[in-house]
């Protein structure tokens, strides 16, 4: 920190204003539940016992409006299309996107019809979790990836 | 007089606080859904006068799809409609295509088959108790009933690779083997479940918020049940005997002693009493598969390419959730022509009207949850 450095007493920390934001935000990432299908068992059991999420501070709400990331956990079909973005919508910003699973991807083995080609197609995607469903640990990579990139991120000039 | 006036009074008040229709929407997006599932309430203040389901949300062309594909490429997507025990559903559809043929399953399969389909009857009552329990508002049976989900599924693990599309049966009866850790670790989780069962049941059977949320909530007698159709233990909570692991035997269970639990009254407490007791049940078929295993080989003779003779059939199996079936209709050629899933679930759902039809509003989060739907196969 150059110049500050040795100035202060030892309770004072020298920091940039935006590794600070981005440290506050990524240590608290409330994601939004949103299951649809086989991914969402999977991300059942990343909340539970075992892998136990809240260790990382992800602690699931199920309301739009107090989480910071939402999780598409399986299969977009067309008709949840509209719901999706509702809901996408009601996030405060700032907010991002974790594609978990093959469906959420691209579709996964359902190339038909009905189901949407990922969720991509509607709302932007910041991390994609391969697999189906992706195991918990997979999961907890994707999180730990969208961390890396708050991490990055400028707050004070975009 | 002034009575006269006060009664007058007392009318003009009660029309201006009357209650008038109330629409309420839950869903798609609901916690207490168990997927998405969108409930259309009508309410007069918070009793349900009215009901209605809009399913489809997770349509995903499952049975058109089948009409595209060989038999056995189709054996992963039945693993994706009721995701929480895909053992269950490659069983229905593996026996369901060899009733096309006359092939001499062997004993060794048959045994592994019932015994990996009541391991994914314990993860799939498992996580409906912890999943109901957590609607309802407890939040320890969540967490307790996740740790022996685990280890179930730690056992898939073992012998199929996969933790929840297990992908766990071939045509003619298994891809190979389980290996020797697999019955290891199967009779340690069957020795050591038992008491955890009764651990979720000093959390809950005895316990007065549980019992005032559950007892006498969502009552359906006997014969609406068989009208409608249910089945699984909606049907044998109320009071109706009858499992098709008994009534129609596939598998190893004509040779496996187990008791099917009913209930009496037909309300939310008494299904959660019989799915308690097919658990332990459960258990006790796992323990008599792992004395009776035999050895031998574990898949027949079967031909490069299964193409079934022109014809139809229908197979069904007792799924943790009721009776899943298939209907397949072969014309002969290496595909079939036509498969139609009969879903549990969906069946199911349609008891909620008749369930929800005059209670109050916050049990219907409850009965919801008793009903125990899967929302990937109820759309397909």
């Amino acid at each position: 920190m150059g110049l500050v450095e040795g100035k202060f007493s030892d309770n004072f920390i020298t920091s940039k204003v935006d590794s600070l934001v981005a440290w506050a935000r990524k240590s608290a990432l409330w994601p939004m539940t949103f299951g649809l299908a086989c991914c969402a068992i999977e991300m059942m059991a990343s909340g539970a016992a075992r892998y136990d999420f809240d260790r990382f501070g992800v602690i699931f709400r199920a309301t739009p409006r107090q989480s910071d990331v939402i999780i598409v956990a399986g299969t977009v079909t067309h008709k949840m299309g509209d719901a999706i973005r509702k809901v996408y919508d009601q996030m405060p910003e700032p907010r991002w996107v974790i594609a978990m699973g093959n469906c959420a991807t691209c579709g996964g083995p359902y190339a038909n019809y009905a189901v949407m080609q990922g969720v991509d197609e509607i709302i932007p995607v910041d991390v994609y979790v391969p697999g189906c469903p992706p195991r918990p640990e997979s999961l907890m990579w994707g999180v730990m990836q969208l961390q890396k990139k708050i991490e990055q991120e400028k707050y004070i000039r975009r | 007089m002034v009575g006269v006036a006060n009664v007058s009074r007392i009318e003009q008040q009660s029309t201006v606080h009357g209650t008038e229709e109330l629409v309420i929407n839950m869903g798609p997006q609901h916690p207490s859904t168990h997927g998405v599932l969108r409930v259309i309430l009508k309410l007069d203040g918070e009793t349900v006068n009215d009901l209605d389901c809009d399913i489809g949300y997770l349509h995903r062309g499952t049975e058109k799809i089948g009409e595209n594909i060989t038999y056995t490429m189709f054996i992963p997507y039945t693993d994706r409609l009721d995701y929480i025990a895909a053992p269950s559903n490659n069983l229905a559809w593996v026996t369901a295509v060899e009733k096309f043929f006359d092939w001499e399953i062997p004993m060794r399969a048959q045994y592994i088959r019932s015994m990996v389909g009541e391991l994914s009857r314990i993860a799939s009552h498992l996580l409906w108790l912890a999943t109901h329990a957590l609607d309802i508002g407890a939040m320890t049976v969540f967490l307790w009933c996740f740790r022996e989900r685990e280890m179930v599924l730690d056992l898939f693990e073992t012998a199929f690779g996969g933790r929840l599309t297990v992908n766990a049966f071939r045509l003619g009866g298994l891809h190979e083997d389980v290996p020797d850790k697999f019955l290891q670790l199967t009779q340690e989780f069957a020795d050591l479940f038992p008491s955890r069962i009764d651990d979720y049941e000093t959390l809950l059977t005895n316990n007065r918020i549980w019992l005032q949320r559950t007892r006498d909530v969502g009552i359906i007698s006997a014969e609406d049940a068989m009208d409608l159709g249910l089945t699984g233990p909606i049907i044998r909570g109320s009071g109706v005997r009858w499992d098709l692991r008994r009534a129609k035997p596939y598998a190893a269970y004509p040779y496996l002693d187990f008791v099917v639990p009913v209930g009496e009254n037909g309300d939310i407490y008494d299904r959660y009493l019989v799915r308690i007791e097919e658990l332990r049940q459960s258990t006790r078929i796992i323990q008599q598969c792992l004395e009776q295993l035999p050895g031998g080989p574990v898949t027949c003779k079967t031909p490069r390419t299964i193409k079934p003779p022109e014809g139809e059939i229908y197979h069904s199996i007792e799924n943790p959730k009721g009776e899943f079936g298939f209907y397949i209709v072969s014309d002969g050629t290496t595909t079939p022509y036509r498969v139609r899933i009969r879903p549990p679930s969906f069946i199911n759902l349609g008891g909620l009207k008749k369930l929800c039809v005059g209670q109050l509003v916050a049990d219907v989060v409850a009965i919801i949850g008793s009903i125990d739907i899967v929302l990937g196969e109820c759309d397909r």
